[in-house]
C-alpha cells in the first residue's frame, strides 16, 4: 500500500487528531456546557448519582466488548440481566434464603447462559448474532414461566394462596445503596470491572488471543490458537458480567420486575460501539466502553436537568451513537476492526 | 484420461480437418492491462477462429482471469485492440461484449445465477434485464421462451424442472443453465473459464460433447483450464500465458512437455550451486494417505536434515498434504508418524506443540491479522513463551519482535509497525521468521515465494536451508520447478494426488521433472 509508506500528510494528521481526540473533546465540551448552565449538574452528589446510573450500562457494555473483540456480538445480555433480577428475587422472596445465596445463584445463572451461548456458537457453529438472538428470546420467555408472568415482590400471594415467605435482605439492598468512602458501591464495582477487563484484554495472553480471533479467525487457527476455547470464553465472561449488572439493577429496584433489563441491550451495545471510536483505536476496548457509557450518562443527566422529558432520551442516545460511528467509520483513515459475523 | 500422443486420432469437429484455416472471428492485438503500477497483461496477441477450440493455459497469477475480463467487457480501460470479424470494437461493458457476439461463462456459478428465482426465470434472465420480457410477468408467460432456450442445448428439462427453484439444481445442471443462457444469444465466441472444476467425469463428457457440437456449428471457443488432460482431449489449438504474455502456441498434436515448460518459466536450465544435504533420520511418515477424493494412497517419508521440495501444478494435492500434516484439515485416509510415534493432530495447536509448523499458501487470508503489529504477529503462536501465568511480558515480546525483524532483515521502521503496511516480501519474512525463531522440528512452507520479491525469496531460501542444516525437516510446496530446484535437496513430484517422482535433486534433471509433471493421468 504505497500511500501508507509515503507517510501521512498534514491533512491526514489533522484528520487523525480529530478521530483520536474529537470524541473526548465532545464529551468535555458537553460536560462544561451542562456544568456552566445548570449549577446543580457539577455537584459531587449529582455526579455520583450519574455514575451510579451509568454503572449497569457500563458493566453490560464491558460484556458486549469482550464478544465484540472476538468478532461477535452478545444480544442476550439484556435478558441475562433480567434473568439475574428474577433469580435474585426468587431466591430471597420464594425460598427465603440469604442475600449471599442470591448473589451466588445469580452469578451461576449468568455463567450458565454464557456457557449455553458458547455451546451454540462454538460447538453447534451457529453464527454469533443468531445464536444469542435465540437465547435472548428463550430466556425472556422462560423466566416468565415459574412466576406465571408476575413480578416477584416481598409479601406477594403465591399460586397456592399462601404469602411469599421471604423478602429482600438489607445486605442485598446495600449492593446498590452502599458506599466505599464517598463513592457509591456500584461505581466501585464498575471501575473494578473496567480495570479488570482492560487488564485481561491488553495485558494477558487471553485478551491477545481474543483479539486475534476477531482480527482473522483462520489466521489465528493456523497459528495454533484454540479458536473455539477463547471464542467461547468471551461469551462466558459476557454472561457473568451481564448477571453482575443484573445484581445492581435488582438491588436498586428492590423487586423482581419481569421487564427489568430488557431495555439495557441496545444501550450496552451502543456504548461498546461508541467505545470503539474513542481514542481512535478502532477496536473494542474497555476504557472506550467506559467513556461511551459516561458520555451517554452526561447527555441524559444534562438533558433531564434542562427539563427534557424521559421520552427524549432514546433519541439522544441514538444521536450519540451516530456521532460516535461518524468518528470511526467516516472520519477515520484506519479501517475499523469490527464486523460482526452473521 | 487420454494419452496426448494418441489423441490426434480422436474424432474431431469437421472444421479442424480443413486445410485452409477459416478467417479469424476474434483477434486480440497487444492487449495490456495494469492495476496501478502492477502490469498484469503485457501485450497479449491471440486469434480465435470459428469452429475451433483454443485452450488457454497458465499457472496462477499468469493473467488468465484478467484476460477473460477484458474479453467480457469488465475492464474497458485496457490497452491494445480487439477486432471482431476484422473490425476494431470497443469492449465498454459486458453488454457490449454480448452485442459483439462474445459470451463468457464464468467459473463462479454462484455469482451468476439468481437464487430464489425459478430455473425458467434464470434462463430468460438476460432478456428480463434488457427489458425484452415485461419485468412483471407471470411464470406462465415466461415458460414458452424458457422451454425454447432449454431446447437449444437439448436439455431434457420438463416443466417440473423449469419451475423448480434454481437452488435445487445440482452444480452440473447450473453450469448447463449458464451455458444455455450464453448460447441463446447465438455467440460467435464462447469463453469457458475452468468449466469442469466442479463436474464429475460423466458430466465432463457431456460438456465436451456439447462443446464439440458448438464447434461444428462454427462457434469459436476459448477454453480456459489448467488440466492438461482436458486440453489433450478437446482442444485444437493451445496458447500458454505466463507473466502477462503469450509464451507458446501450438496446434495439435501437442507437445505437453513444452507446454509445461512454458507454463513454469524459462529459467529451468540454470543450475544453482546448491550443496546437497542428505538427511538420514526420519521425521514424518505418511502411510496410505489419500490427498484427493479420487487419488491413490500415498506412502512417504520426510527426513530431518534436508529440504524436501514438493512440486506439482494446481490441484496436485500439495496444500492438502501440508495442511493434513499440520492438523489444519483432516486427512481423507491414512496415518502418520512423527519420530516413530503415531501422530494424528486433531488441531493445529497439537502440531505446534509437537514442533510442526506451517506457513500457509494464502498469506493475506491465512496468516495476516489486519492492523496487527510485527511483534504481535511474530509472537502469536508462542504467547506462552513471552508470558508468565498468562500475563504478557511486554519487554520479552518486543525483543522477540526485534529479533525476527533483525535476523530476517525485515525492512520496517520498528517492531510495532503494522504488518499490513509492509511489502509482500517483508510480510512473508515475518510469517516465516516467527516459526524459524522458535526452532522447528518440521517446517512446512506452502508456496512461500508467492507475491515475494526476488531479494526476500533469496533470504527465505537461505534461512530455510540453514534450518535444515541445523537438523530440521523442511518441506517446501510449490508449483514452480525453478523455485524448488533452488531450495530443495530432494524433489517429490505430485500429479493429481499421486506421487510421481521421488529423487535427490542432483540425481534428476529438469527434463525428468517436467516429464513426470506432464504425464496425463
Amino acid at each position: 500500500m504505497p500511500e501508507q509508506l509515503s507517510g501521512p500528510t498534514a491533512m491526514n494528521r489533522v484528520q487523525d487528531g480529530v478521530v483520536k481526540y474529537g470524541f473526548i473533546a465532545v464529551t468535555v465540551i458537553l460536560f462544561t456546557y451542562f456544568a456552566l448552565t445548570e449549577p446543580a449538574f457539577a455537584t459531587s452528589s449529582s455526579l455520583f448519582s450519574m455514575l451510579k446510573f451509568t454503572s449497569v450500562t457500563a458493566i453490560l457494555g464491558l460484556g458486549v466488548t469482550f464478544t465484540m473483540v472476538v468478532g461477535g456480538l452478545d444480544l442476550s445480555i439484556g435478558s441475562t440481566a433480567g434473568l439475574a433480577v428474577q433469580l435474585a428475587a426468587m431466591t430471597m422472596v420464594f425460598y427465603n434464603l440469604t442475600g449471599v445465596t442470591a448473589v451466588v445463584v445469580v452469578l451461576i445463572g449468568g455463567l450458565a447462559v454464557g456457557l449455553l451461548n458458547a455451546f451454540l456458537i462454538v460447538i453447534c457453529k451457529i453464527p454469533d448474532l443468531l445464536a444469542t438472538l435465540g437465547v435472548m428470546f428463550v430466556i425472556q420467555g422462560a423466566k416468565l414461566i415459574p412466576v406465571s408472568g408476575q413480578s416477584v415482590s416481598s409479601g406477594m400471594v403465591l399460586r397456592d394462596g399462601s404469602v411469599a415467605p421471604g423478602h429482600f435482605t438489607e445486605g442485598f439492598l446495600k449492593i446498590d445503596r452502599g458506599f466505599v468512602g464517598p463513592v457509591p458501591l456500584p461505581v466501585v464495582i464498575m471501575l473494578a470491572l473496567v480495570v479488570l477487563s482492560w487488564f485481561v484484554l491488553s495485558r494477558t495472553t487471553w485478551g491477545r488471543l481474543m483479539y486475534a480471533i476477531g482480527a482473522n479467525p483462520e489466521a489465528a487457527r493456523l497459528a495454533g490458537v484454540r479458536v473455539g476455547v477463547y471464542h467461547g470464553l468471551a461469551y462466558v465472561i459476557s454472561g457473568v458480567f451481564a448477571s453482575v449488572g443484573g445484581l445492581i439493577l435488582v438491588s436498586r429496584i428492590g423487586q423482581g420486575d419481569v421487564n427489568a433489563g430488557s431495555s439495557s441491550l441496545l444501550e450496552a451495545v451502543a456504548v461498546a460501539l461508541v467505545g470503539t471510536s474513542v481514542l481512535g483505536l478502532g477496536k473494542p476496548n474497555a476504557w472506550g466502553t467506559l467513556l461511551g457509557a459516561l458520555l451517554v450518562g452526561i447527555v441524559l443527566t444534562g438533558l433531564t436537568m434542562k427539563g427534557f422529558q424521559y421520552y427524549h432520551q432514546d433519541t439522544a442516545k441514538g444521536l450519540v451513537l451516530i456521532v460516535a460511528l461518524l468518528f470511526s467509520f467516516t472520519l477515520s483513515r484506519r479501517k475499523v476492526r469490527y464486523t460482526p459475523a452473521t | 484420461m487420454v494419452d496426448p500422443t494418441t489423441t490426434g486420432d480422436a474424432p474431431r469437429p469437421p472444421a479442424a480437418q480443413e486445410h485452409e484455416p477459416p478467417a479469424p472471428v476474434l483477434e486480440l492485438d497487444a492487449i495490456t492491462k495494469s492495476f496501478g503500477s502492477n502490469e498484469v497483461l503485457k501485450g497479449v496477441t491471440l486469434t480465435l477462429r470459428p469452429g475451433r477450440v483454443t485452450a488457454l493455459l497458465g499457472a496462477n497469477g499468469a493473467g488468465k482471469s484478467t484476460l477473460i475480463k477484458v474479453l467480457s467487457g469488465v475492464y474497458p480501460d485496457h490497452g491494445g485492440e480487439v477486432r471482431v470479424d476484422g473490425e476494431a470494437v470497443a469492449m465498454e461493458s459486458p453488454s457490449h461484449a454480448a452485442r459483439h457476439g462474445i459470451q463468457t461463462v464464468h467459473q463462479r456459478i454462484d455469482e451468476n445465477i439468481v437464487p430464489g428465482l425459478t430455473v425458467a426465470e434464470n434462463l430468460v434472465f438476460e432478456e428480463v434485464v434488457r427489458g425484452e420480457v415485461p419485468k412483471v410477468s407471470s411464470l406462465r408467460r415466461l415458460m414458452p421462451r424458457a422451454r425454447q432456450i432449454a431446447a437449444t442445448l437439448d436439455l431434457d428439462w420438463p416443466d417440473a424442472v423449469l419451475t423448480k427453484d434454481v437452488f435445487e439444481l445440482g452444480i452440473a445442471d447450473s453450469q448447463l443453465l449458464l451455458l444455455a443462457r450464453a448460447l441463446v444469444q447465438r455467440p460467435k465466441v464462447l469463453v469457458l473459464d475452468e468449466p469442469t472444476s466442479t463436474l464429475s467425469a460423466s458430466e465432463v463428457d457431456r460438456l465436451f460433447a456439447l462443446v464439440r457440437r458448438l464447434c461444428g456449428d462454427g462457434v469459436a471457443v476459448l477454453y480456459v483450464t489448467h488440466r492438461l488432460s482436458e486440453v489433450a482431449e478437446l482442444a485444437d489449438d493451445l496458447v500458454v500465458l505466463r507473466d502477462g504474455r503469450i509464451r507458446a502456441s501450438q496446434e495439435r498434436p501437442f507437445d505437453m512437455e513444452a507446454v509445461v515448460r512454458s507454463m513454469l518459466g524459462e529459467g529451468l536450465a540454470t543450475q544453482h550451486d546448491l550443496v546437497e544435504q542428505r538427511g538420514s533420520t526420519t521425521a514424518i511418515t505418511l502411510h496410505g494417505v489419500r490427498l484427493l477424493r479420487r487419488s491413490d494412497p500415498v506412502d512417504l517419508e520426510l527426513r530431518y536434515g534436508e529440504v524436501t521440495g514438493v512440486v506439482g501444478l494446481i490441484g496436485a494435492g500439495k496444500s492438502e498434504m501440508a495442511r493434513g500434516i499440520f492438523g489444519a484439515d483432516r486427512l481423507r485416509a491414512g496415518t502418520m508418524t512423527l519420530d516413530g510415534e503415531p501422530y494424528a493432530p486433531r488441531h493445529t495447536s497439537e502440531a505446534v506443540r509437537a514442533g510442526v509448523y506451517l506457513v500457509p499458501e494464502d498469506r493475506s487470508a491465512e496468516a495476516m491479522l489486519p492492523g496487527w503489529s510485527l511483534t504481535w504477529t511474530a509472537t502469536l503462536p508462542f504467547l506462552r513463551s513471552v508470558s508468565r501465568w498468562s500475563f504478557l511480558q511486554r519487554g520479552k515480546e518486543r525483543s522477540v519482535g526485534r529479533t525476527v525483524l533483525e535476523d530476517f532483515g525485515v525492512v520496517a521502521t520498528d517492531p510495532d509497525q503494522p504488518v499490513d503496511a509492509l511489502s509482500g516480501g517483508n510480510q512473508q519474512k515475518v510469517v516465516v521468521g516467527r516459526w524459524m525463531h522458535a526452532g522447528p522440528r518440521v517446517l512446512l512452507l506452502d508456496e512461500p515465494f508467492r507475491g515475494v520479491d526476488i531479494g526476500a525469496r533469496g533470504d527465505i531460501s537461505r534461512r530455510a536451508r540453514e534450518q535444515a542444516a541445523a537438523g530440521a525437516c523442511v518441506v517446501v510446496f510449490s508449483s514452480d520447478v525453478e523455485e524448488i530446484r533452488e531450495i530443495a535437496d530432494r524433489i517429490l513430484v505430485m500429479v493429481e494426488g499421486h506421487l510421481r517422482l521421488d529423487a535427490y535433486t542432483s540425481t534428476v534433471d529438469n527434463d525428468a521433472i517436467v516429464t513426470s509433471m506432464s504425464e496425463v493421468a
